[in-house]
């Protein structure tokens, strides 16, 4: 689901990470331009509070209290933004315009704010404002201010828009994130994708390229070279498989069919064909130790020549007890199938069912008459179980490993027929399905499990 | 018969003419590809056999050209190579059966026999008969003589194939392609064990025996000793 596994993705987080140094950089370049900006316009504010005082001052000291009245109703006609009252001991207002002494907040450094009322058009408005008080002799007292309405509207601007530009940004850089990462993730996927498939056994395939000269393009070059070589070398080993099977096959070919050929020129029921008869039962037992054996390496090698398909565990399994159960009941052994449904795998039939021909056969061989083999397929969380469990002797837990080499032979059966290539041709079926072969002890007797995993 | 046999070997060519022509067949033989598809398409040929690894014209492609030309003569494939894959391979490019070396002589010639047959099929039988055993296939009921037989699904499969074969050999590795579907060799002998049973039900208790084991070859249901 492209959805989560985006957040997973290292081109994601990447994405994630530039999107946040990005976000931080910018809010804390906004925020400090802010801030200084604010600091300026409050100091320019101050400046002008303060000139205005000091040049009140300088005229009161210079004329009086007369002489600050003219000068404070000159002001106020022409002002705009600044903003005067003198009051006098008994509070009444003597010059200035504002209509009445306002209440104050203190507001740091001396200075003092407050609102107040302004007509601006048809409407009156409530403006902050900020300034300086002088108390002056005789109980009169001098309000200096300026009206910082638009400073504070500024400010305000900034505060607002500020968190939704953030928010936006942070918005369109995880969208463009996305799309980004999307963009990579696809390209990753070619490359992993057709891997799969190469793994799954065509060889065949090469990653996609798109001739961009960039790193992702370089890898799938890379790749598709290393895929070349490999195919090569199956290709060279498959004819060598191929070629070695055709060479000890034609001589063992020509040697049964001479052999055979004798019992023509001899009477059919005397001591001499017996001989021959069992001569060729001879060859035939080296012919199967080759096939067997030739079988094995195959396996081993995992040469694509074995086409897989999805196919139902279960009814290979029940198609080989059927088979054997005849000979099971012969000897006198329970031969079981466990119930189960469909289990499916990715696998090769016919490896399949001659992997587990084996085991049953193993099973039936070594378990004495009056005991049981069960046969069982289960499904796994990474595929399957497919299990043949008897009531024999088992194998002691440190040969379990040597018995899966070829021609191993335990002590205790060396004299029965066999030629101890069974085990290592399920161990290398086993392989080449992804699959392991388990031994356990059954108590009593043996557990042979093939183990299927990481089935796509 | 006449029999084509492609085997570019000398001493296996030797031993199969041989073999054939002992059997009572007619026998023609080429020792590579291009002399073989000359002769497959110039006379008629009850079946050929032809080894998969030829010179100058490998046998998949030679039974592949004789496809092409309308040449439907049943094509018998031998083999160093024993893949179900390549067993397949040679079945796509228009073969009919499929054997691999080494092999028993005897396997060859029942082999030949079944496509021979096939070649000449009969009307689509819904009865099989031999001797007083009877098998209907629409109800899937055997019987001999007035008795009804119970089989269960895979005896009935491995008699009927033993019954359409009648007559003729048929080995344990037929058996196993055919009725089980199988491409490999089980070690014990499997099928001897399930043969014994199918006799234990048809055959015991009556007068004649049908089922008949042919030492070193298979087995064989006929009405006459």
């Amino acid at each position: 689901m492209i959805g989560f596994r985006l957040f997973r993705t290292l081109a994601f987080r990447i994405a994630l990470a530039y999107l946040g140094i990005f976000a931080i950089s910018t809010s804390a370049l906004v925020a400090f331009t802010y801030w200084n900006s604010k600091r300026a316009l409050d100091a320019e504010t101050d400046q002008t509070i303060d000139a205005e005082m000091a040049g009140l001052t300088e005229q009161y000291e210079r004329l009086g209290l007369g002489g600050l009245v003219d000068v404070l109703n000159g002001r106020s006609i022409h002002s705009n933004q600044s903003l005067y009252i003198l009051i006098g001991p008994r509070g009444h207002e003597l010059a200035g315009n504002l209509d009445a002494w306002p209440q104050t907040t203190k507001a740091g450094g001396g200075y003092v704010q407050f609102d107040y009322e302004r007509r601006v058009g048809p409407n009156l408005e409530r403006h902050p404002a900020r300034g300086l008080t002088l108390k002056l002799m005789g109980g009169f007292q001098l309000l200096v201010a300026r009206d910082v309405h638009e400073r504070y509207e500024t400010e305000r601007l900034f505060t607002t828009t500020l968190p939704w530009s953030v928010a936006l940004m942070l918005l369109l850089g995880l969208i463009g994130g996305a799309v980004m990462s999307r963009n990579l993730i696809n390209r990753l996927d070619t490359i992993n994708n057709t891997s799969r498939e190469i793994m799954a056994g065509d060889l065949s395939r090469r990653v996609p390229r798109n001739r961009s000269g960039d790193e992702f393009d370089a890898l799938a070059q890379n790749l598709n070279q290393m895929l070349d070589r490999i195919e090569r070398l199956m290709k060279g080993m498959r004819e060598v498989t191929d070629s070695v099977a055709h060479d000890l096959r034609t001589p063992l070919n020509r040697l049964r069919n001479r052999i055979e050929g004798t019992l023509k020129h001899l009477p059919p029921d005397g001591a001499e064909a017996a001989q021959i008869e069992a001569a060729v039962a001879e060859t035939d037992r080296l012919i199967a130790t080759f096939n067997a054996l030739l079988l094995i390496a195959e396996a081993e090698a995992g040469v694509a020549g074995n086409a897989m398909s999805r196919l139902d565990l279960s009814a290979i399994a029940r198609d080989i007890w059927e088979l054997y159960a005849p000979v099971a009941e012969e000897k006198g052994v329970a031969l079981e199938i466990a119930p189960g449904g469909v289990v499916e795998v990715d696998g090769n039939g016919n490896l399949l069912s001659q992997a587990l021909a084996n085991l049953v056969d193993n099973a039936i061989k070594y378990t004495p008459s009056g005991g049981s083999v069960t046969i069982a397929v289960s499904p796994t969380p990474q595929g399957a179980v497919l299990s043949v469990s008897d009531t024999g002797p088992g194998i002691p837990e440190e040969d379990r490993a040597r018995v899966v080499e070829r021609f191993v032979r335990l002590e205790a059966s060396r004299n029965s027929p066999g030629t101890g290539l069974g085990l290592s041709l399920v161990a290398a079926v086993a392989q080449l399905h992804n699959a392991r072969l388990e031994l356990s002890d059954n108590a009593p007797g043996l557990k042979a499990e093939i183990v299927f995993g990481r089935t796509n | 018969m006449r029999m084509l046999v492609v085997e570019d070997d000398v001493e296996a060519q030797r031993y199969l003419v041989n073999g054939l022509r002992e059997a009572g067949h007619v026998v023609d033989d080429a020792g590579d590809g291009e002399i073989g598809l000359t002769l497959a398409l110039s006379r008629p040929y009850d079946v050929a056999v032809i080894d998969r690894m030829l010179p100058k014209l490998d046998g998949l492609q030679l039974v592949q050209e004789m496809r092409e030309h309308g040449n439907a003569t049943p094509v018998l494939f031998l083999s160093a190579l024993s893949e179900v894959d390549d067993r397949v391979k040679g079945l796509k490019a228009g073969g009919d059966d499929y054997l691999t070396k080494p092999y028993a002589f005897v396997e060859l010639l029942a082999r030949i026999d079944a496509l021979m047959r096939r070649r000449h099929p009969s009307a689509v039988k819904t009865r099989l008969q031999v001797g007083d055993l009877e098998l209907d296939l629409l109800t899937r009921a055997a019987r001999r003589g007035a008795t009804s037989i119970e089989l269960q699904p895979r005896e009935f499969r491995l008699l009927e194939y033993l019954m359409r074969h009648a007559g003729q050999v048929v080995t344990r590795t037929m058996l196993l392609e055919s009725v089980w579907e199988y491409h490999f060799d089980p070690q014990t002998n499997v099928i001897d064990v399930h043969i014994s049973r199918l006799r234990a039900k048809i055959d015991k208790g009556f007068d004649v025996p049908l089922l008949h084991t042919v030492r070193g070859a298979g087995y064989m249901i006929r009405a006459k000793a």
